[in-house]
């Protein structure tokens, strides 16, 4: 071929436009079934959670006497009514609602403390990371319901600090993951190039490792959610969470589950929201791994 | 294998140390106090009964007298329940949750490996559909959905079982307690069997087996199964340990009277002691099995040496 030619530009053009490792991990998603239902599923239920009360004729919070213990299409009431004649299907909306925020923001704080936690322990090293890792030892040891009940005890039954500490204490294997990439992300040519070019430690670790290290934190991330929601709702099963009026879907089960007897649409219908909920996050984490892992493959 | 068992108890006992100064000190900064009530003590009752329990010291000398005791294998008195140790009732309460937390752990690890090489054996099959469908499905419906549907099912509805209480560890009323306990590890641990397995049957050594011309039964249990669990074996430590301590969902729907329940009770109640006797145990029973895997992993695994 000779130098000039316009075959040669072209194959230029084509082989500048190389396919990145998200262009690649953004292809195998796509094209993983479930993983794309499972996405499709939460956009609807986020679009639920948000417009869902506009649309819904009752409010989560009215009691109406006549309705007690409606079934399902009875008075109005498609989901039916609970014990005090709320709708549930306005109820579910309201709770499932809060348990998605619960769970991104809850997700946000783990994020948050977990990479700065295992990105400092990991890049620094020596003793800073002895003593970091060894203060996530020991929180791993002591029970997740231990620092819940001291933290309600201490700052009152609000949904804010049910937010915060469930996210301070669920970022510990994030942390540990984040560490463990960081420590051979550190021995890297582009690591010691931005040292050479004399950039402070915070700036690599924030420039240069963190967005590196974006690929198993997503995969964690979108398991950290369900997760959350899980414990969320064992708490409020436990009466340790969210407290009425408000609901969330752990309340509506728990609810559910002591009313079962007369009315078990109470209980089956938050069942199975939480269930496709769940459902919908491990798919999307299963494919998120599958698309950015590909020696799983 | 001594040396390495010495080495890591030597680790274990300053983490333990940790465990105990943190869970105190919090316990403690925590507000409330074991001796308010519904009725009022008055300030001189409570000033005495502060000085019965050594609580009208300062802090960090309670905090030594503690660390003693505990070294001494004395873990103190409930603050709340009159005459009786914290060992007199982790002794009473121990058994539910050791018999509950071990069989279905034990059953859940039998069931899970069984499913995990069956799917990975028959991948991208039916069987494997079916499983690994079953599994996401264990995986999603949390303990607190499937406790009271089941509950709904056999023993409003259907009769067959009791709806809850311990009877004394009649087999009767174990069933759904276990089976709820069982049916998430039994998702999970077929999962990673699975994962496990079909990577190693993809291996250079299991291909090497094959040509030797070895019957598929034997390569699977001899050879591949031994690396395939490999993690497996890290996952169960942990998950041993949060099941050993009570399932606090199950322990209430079911109405058993199990270390789980106690604890969140004790802790809201801030029976100092009781709390720090069960964090202990806790704590404990995650280093022990921790250590228990790391064995199980070296003996599976040769590459990995235990020094």
């Amino acid at each position: 071929m000779i130098p000039g030619s316009p075959q040669r530009a072209e194959l230029l053009q084509k082989a500048v436009k190389g396919r990145s490792l998200w262009d690649d991990a953004r292809r195998r998603l796509l094209s993983n079934k479930a993983a794309v239902a499972g996405m499709i599923v939460l956009a609807l239920m986020v679009l639920v959670a948000v417009i869902g009360p506009f649309l819904v004729p009752f409010h989560y919070d009215t009691v109406t006497k006549p309705d007690v213990w409606a079934a399902p299409g009875v008075g109005g009431h498609l989901m039916g009514a609970d014990s005090l004649g709320r709708d549930l299907l306005a109820r579910l909306i309201a709770g499932l609602g809060v348990s998605l925020a619960i769970g991104l923001v809850a997700t946000s704080v783990s994020l948050v403390i977990g990479v700065l936690w295992g990105a400092i322990a990991g890049y620094v090293g020596g003793r800073v990371d002895e003593v970091m890792m060894r203060i996530v030892d020991t929180l791993y040891s002591l029970p997740f319901i231990f620092f819940v009940i001291l933290l309600m005890v201490t700052f009152g039954r609000n949904i804010f600090l049910i937010f915060l500490a469930i996210g301070a204490v669920e970022w510990l294997t994030m942390s540990r993951i984040v560490r463990g990439q960081t420590l051979s992300l550190k021995q890297k040519e582009f690591v010691e190039a931005a040292r050479a070019a004399g950039l402070s430690s915070s700036q690599i670790i924030l420039k240069h490792i963190v967005p590196n290290l974006l690929g198993p934190v997503v995969v964690y991330v979108t398991l950290t959610i369900p997760a959350i929601i899980i414990a969320e709702s064992f708490l409020s099963f436990l009466g340790l969470g969210v407290q009425p009026p408000m609901a969330s879907l752990g309340t509506l089960i728990s609810a559910g589950a002591q009313d079962m007897e007369i009315a078990p649409w109470l209980l089956i219908f938050p069942s199975l929201t939480m269930i496709i909920t769940l459902m919908a996050f491990n798919f999307i984490g299963d494919g998120l791994r599958d698309a950015l892992d590909p020696k799983d493959r | 294998m001594l040396r390495f068992l010495f080495r890591r108890l030597l680790v274990a006992i300053p983490t333990l140390f940790l465990v105990i100064t943190v869970a105190f000190f919090m316990m403690r900064a925590a507000p409330g106090s074991p001796f308010v009530n519904e009725r009022q003590l008055s300030p001189q009752i409570e000033a005495v009964v502060m000085a019965k329990f050594g609580m009208d010291k300062p802090l960090h000398e309670q905090y030594v007298d503690y660390l003693s005791g505990v070294v001494k294998g004395d873990f103190g008195p409930s603050l709340k329940y009159r005459d009786k140790s914290v060992l007199d009732i982790l002794n009473e309460n121990y058994k539910v949750s050791l018999i509950l937390g071990g069989v279905s752990i034990l059953l859940a690890a039998m069931i899970g490996m069984s499913l995990g090489v069956i799917a990975a054996l028959r991948q991208n099959r039916i069987a494997d559909y079916f499983t690994m469908g079953v599994a996401i499905l264990g995986v999603c419906i949390p303990t607190f959905v499937t406790a009271p549907l089941l509950v709904m099912v056999f023993a409003s509805k259907l009769g067959w079982l009791p709806t809850a209480g311990w009877n004394g560890g009649a087999l009767a009323n174990l069933i759904l307690p276990i089976t709820v306990l069982a049916l998430p590890q039994i998702a999970i641990i077929s999962r990673l069997t699975r994962a496990g397995m079909i990577e190693v049957l993809r291996s250079n050594y299991i291909r090497t087996a094959r040509s030797k011309g070895l019957p598929e039964s034997l390569i699977v249990r001899k050879h591949a199964l031994r690396a395939a669990i490999l993690p497996l074996v890290s996952y169960l430590g942990p998950a041993a340990a949060g099941l050993l301590t009570g399932s606090l969902v199950v322990e209430k729907i079911f109405n058993l009277p199990g270390l789980g329940k106690f604890f969140v009770i004790s802790a809201l109640q801030r029976d100092y002691t009781v709390v720090m006797g069960m964090v202990i145990v806790y704590a404990l029973l995650i280093l022990v099995l921790n250590l228990i895997a790391d064995m199980i992993y070296a003996a599976l695994d040769p590459r990995v040496r235990l020094s």
